[in-house]
């Protein structure tokens, strides 16, 4: 029977007509012509033939306590902060090619990263264009693209995505003039990525609960049963994985397994993320918890009588320093636009930003923390090679094994 | 009381299947298979490993986890969903008009969003509810992380999925059927049990569905609520080992899940017809008086719409005001906002162009065929969202191309994961159409397209509508395939809520929140304003 055909016609014609129209309204990114005037687009990158033109509108936002950079959307910070030594070193080794734009895979939330990327266009005069997301989500991303990526950069929040990126070949190595500028403990040994910023792992705990005093120096100390159901970690949290991944490269995967069992039994209270637990220690239903240095920064930040402080434990996997990183992608079709923007973030300016905008550590010579942080020289880290952090797999199975996951 | 069965056999003239709707029908179906296609190739990868990770008492337990999961959220959902719906169509209860909105918006609350209100509210120590009881000496409520809460949240967050379909049934039923069983001496209570509740079973059923493949499918609540579920295993093999094809191995687990319960469903699946064999006017049905349950009627809401709407909405703006404390700049918003709506609305449209046929095929023409591909549509909805973004970021990036990170890819994406929630709705509404109608309109001489837009779709308005406010509402909020897929720096406010949240700036992420639920109310009561029109019709 025919009786329905137009129904279907009409229903059919309606969704691709609105397709199409949908489709070219807005252009895919393979082409780098972006129509200008799109509301739609947040981010217009760089029409061919408008060099002088400012970062657009959208980029542009005023952010005026750049102490914080909490305005999301703050592409481009509008006063320069000392912009002067940027003009030299940007004619170094890239002429902005005009045309061109750098697109970026940010594992980093455009919160942290979005100023000092903006900046770096600023400086530079290259064009970004950035897609943010969870830092597994994207590095899966760029293996499932394959050859096709679009992705110049890959910016990662910790070691692990990047190794696992380079291992399957997706990373192509750096010049030796980047990986120079960063000390080999936070780099890769086969010179795929490299460290822009440190993340150290810390121990989190409720100031009015708990006298510093009786924090262990080790985290072996947390195995007393003092702390039943006192404690709350992550294992589903990268930044977690990353910590049981040193501590069975630093003390054998018996110990490991030792320390985990011992933790378990105190009941420790399972929490999604790092932010969650600092949260809990904050309102005092844990005393303690397993985190990365700056999330009490930040959370501080926004409520400054949070009653919670950092800890350090001595020599162990408890005080290691991981890295929020970055890597060129081997389908990249401007490597030297792709290096110029990692040189950026190696640069004073950036390691300042990041030292004092995102709590974390700077990686470059010279460039010191501010504030209440604990300085990168003060922490007595433990010599762990962040390129033997790649073995997740065996971390996964010993959190299945012990139960922790 | 077998008002509804009678007809079954002489209700269907049309013999042959209308092939314009069968194309239809077979391009949803075959979109759906992208995502299945790329598990069984990820997973093929695992080699013999697959064994290993299916037969672990770990991935046992957690199959059976969310098996039980799955069941009670959504009977608890299916409850208060139907009491709901009755309460705003059916009855004299104060402000309907007001509660059919409030009562719809929890589906605009991100789940990640909602699930940490509640903690917020009702965490064992620090909490609201807690800093409340302290002086009466309350030092520790029982804990809600576990079970309780991931109960709590997933049916407060999903249970407008039946809501809106039982709603929109009622309102498009004839109310002769029960004047009937009235009139034939039954009483109230006897008539809602055996004529208007066996009158919306489609529609509970189509919404039942919805709750338990989005309880499957949920990321954010099992991980805030610290519960083991299929899903948050899927996703630490993704963020921990990079395993895309454990997590492959895992998925097609719950999509077989995912299929039993498909099959269950179509073999519960009444085969009666819904329509009145009258000639169909409608009337506005006589209204319920509530009496002394009124107030009762009116708590009942009350709390349902304060621990799914308020309590975020407080702790959202708790948050937001600590930012304009410290003086947070909240840039952009109108744009984002803009993006949001512009590509919902859009991607709403192409999938009511799409479910309307689909719901056709299967309502005019039923067969095993055409049920089995409208089961198949089902696939996307069920699966976490990850798993089907990364498997449109792989078919897109390698087979097209120039569509990839595209707004059309982006739509596309939607339609994959959204389409279920809108032909669910439809093909109840259809059900209550008496195809006689249609084919008085034929013979009277209309063509098949005006027999469509004059006849068929005033007549579905309803499900129509309900259909797009659960796909507006679900998209709006959607996250992993918007981060992945969207044309690069296009934002949404679901993903300026991640963003705040992942860098722990929640006065950020509650401004965006805030915003997403406000527009949603304003798309809820426009949707819903449309319905008014269509029962006055």
């Amino acid at each position: 029977m025919n009786k329905t055909f137009p129904i279907v016609g009409i229903a059919i014609a309606a969704a691709i007509i609105i397709g199409v129209v949908g489709f070219m309204a807005i252009p895919n990114n393979s082409d780098n012509s972006m129509d200008s005037d799109r509301v739609t687009t947040a981010e217009k990158p760089m029409a061919s033939d408008t060099v002088t033109e400012k970062p657009t509108e959208t980029l542009t936002v005023d952010e005026p306590e750049s102490e914080t950079a909490e305005s999301m959307d703050a592409k481009v910070i509008d006063e320069p902060i000392e912009i002067e030594t940027a003009e030299e070193t940007m004619a170094v080794d890239v002429t902005p090619r005009q045309n061109q734009v750098l697109t970026i895979y940010s594992g980093r939330a455009e919160t942290l990263v979005g100023p000092i990327i903006a900046q770096f266009e600023q400086d530079t005069g290259i064009k970004t264009q950035v897609r943010y997301g969870d830092t597994a989500a994207m590095a899966l991303a760029i293996m499932e693209e394959g050859q096709n990526s679009p992705a110049d950069v890959y910016f990662a929040q910790d070691a692990g995505a990047l190794g696992a990126l380079a291992k399957e070949g997706r990373l192509l190595a750096l010049s030796p003039s980047i990986l120079e500028k960063v000390d080999s403990d936070y780099r890769s040994s086969t010179d795929e990525w490299v460290g822009i910023s440190g993340r150290a792992r810390v121990v989190n705990y409720n100031v009015n609960l708990v006298d510093q005093s009786e924090l262990p120096d080790s985290i072996w100390g947390f195995l007393d049963p003092k702390w039943k159901g006192k404690i709350g970690w992550a294992p589903s949290n990268g930044s977690f994985q990353s910590f049981v991944t040193a501590l069975r490269v630093l003390e054998g995967e018996d110990r490991a397994k030792e320390w985990l069992v011992g933790i378990m039994e105190n009941d420790p209270v399972v929490f999604s993320g790092n932010a969650p637990i600092v949260e809990a220690i904050g309102r005092g239903e844990i005393h303690v918890g397993f985190v990365n240095n700056y999330y009490m920064h930040n959370i501080k930040a926004k409520n400054p009588s949070l009653p919670v402080a950092n800890h350090y434990t001595s020599g162990d996997a408890g005080s290691m320093i991981n890295i929020a990183g970055a890597g060129v992608v081997d389908t990249t079709k401007n490597k030297a636009l792709a290096e110029r923007f990692i040189q950026y973030m190696l640069e004073e300016k950036a390691q300042t930003y990041f030292a004092t905008t995102t709590y974390e550590y700077p990686l470059v010579a010279g460039v010191d923390v501010t504030g209440s942080q604990t300085p990168i020289t003060e922490i007595v880290k433990p010599q762990i090679d962040l390129n033997d952090l790649d073995d997740l797999q065996g971390t996964l199975e010993l959190l299945k094994v012990i139960r922790a996951l | 009381m077998n008002l509804l069965t009678s007809n079954s056999k002489l209700s269907n003239p049309l013999t042959h299947t209308s092939f314009p709707l069968v194309i239809a029908g077979i391009i949803i179906a075959l979109s759906m298979l992208v995502p299945l296609a790329y598990l069984v190739a990820r997973a093929s990868d695992a080699g013999p490993r697959i064994t290993n990770i299916l037969i672990s008492s770990r991935t046992l337990e957690v199959f059976a986890n969310s098996t039980v999961l799955v069941l009670v959220v959504t009977a608890l959902s299916a409850v208060i969903a139907v009491i709901a719906a009755f309460l705003t169509v059916k009855t004299d209860l104060p402000g309907k008009k007001f509660w059919s909105v409030i009562l719809t918006l929890p589906l605009a609350v991100p789940s990640f969003v909602g699930s940490f209100a509640l903690i917020a509210t009702f965490a064992p120590k620090g909490s609201a509810l807690q800093n409340l009881l302290a002086p009466l000496g309350i030092d520790v409520l029982p804990p809600i992380y576990g079970w309780p809460g991931v109960i709590l949240a997933l049916t407060l967050f999903s249970y407008p999925y039946v809501f809106l379909t039982t709603r929109s049934s009622l309102r498009g039923m004839d109310p002769a059927i029960e004047e009937v069983s009235r009139s034939l001496g039954y009483n109230i209570r006897s008539t809602l049990r055996h004529v208007t509740l066996p009158h919306l079973y489609p529609s509970i059923a189509a919404g039942s569905l919805l709750v338990a493949f989005y309880a499957l499918s949920d990321f954010g609540t099992p991980g805030l609520m610290r519960f083991d579920s299929f899903t948050r295993m899927i996703y630490v093999e993704y963020q921990l080992g990079f395993d895309r094809s454990s997590a492959a191995v895992l998925s097609l687990l719950l999509v077989t899940l995912v299929a039993v319960i498909l099959f269950f469903e179509h073999r519960v699946r009444s085969k009666a017809s819904y329509y009145s064999l009258g000639p169909g006017t409608k009337r506005q049905p006589v209204l319920l008086k509530l009496g002394r349950w009124k107030g009762v009627a009116l708590v009942f809401c009350g709390v349902i719409a304060t621990l799914a709407l308020f309590i975020p909405i407080g702790v959202m703006f708790y948050w937001f005001f600590q930012g304009v404390a410290v003086g947070e700049s909240y840039p952009n918003m109108g744009i984002i906002t803009f993006n949001t709506v512009y590509v919902a609305a859009l991607a709403t449209l192409v999938i009511v162009a799409f479910a309307l046929p689909m719901a056709l095929l299967v309502v005019r023409f039923p067969r095993k065929s055409t049920s089995v591909l409208e089961r198949i549509s089902y696939i996307g909805f069920a699966m976490p969202g990850i798993v089907v973004a990364l498997s449109l970021v792989s078919f897109g990036a390698n087979h097209l191309p120039m569509f990839y990170q595209s707004m059309g890819m982006l739509v596309f994406a939607y339609m994959v994961l959204f389409i279920p929630l809108s032909i669910g709705a439809i093909r109840s509404s259809l059900l209550q159409i008496n195809p006689r109608v249609e084919e008085a309109a034929r013979s009277l001489g209309l063509g098949q397209g005006r027999t469509l837009l004059t006849v068929t779709i005033p007549m579905a308005k309803t499900g129509l509508l309900a259909g797009a406010a659960l796909v507006i509402l679900t998209i709006m909020k959607e996250l992993p395939s918007t981060l992945l897929l969207s044309p690069i720096g296009f934002k949404t406010l679901a993903t300026q809520v991640w963003t705040g949240a992942e860098s722990a700036s929640f006065p950020y992420a509650a401004a965006s929140a805030l915003v997403l639920v406000a527009i949603s109310a304003i798309s809820v009561t426009i949707i819903l304003s449309q319905e008014r029109n269509a029962s006055r019709r």
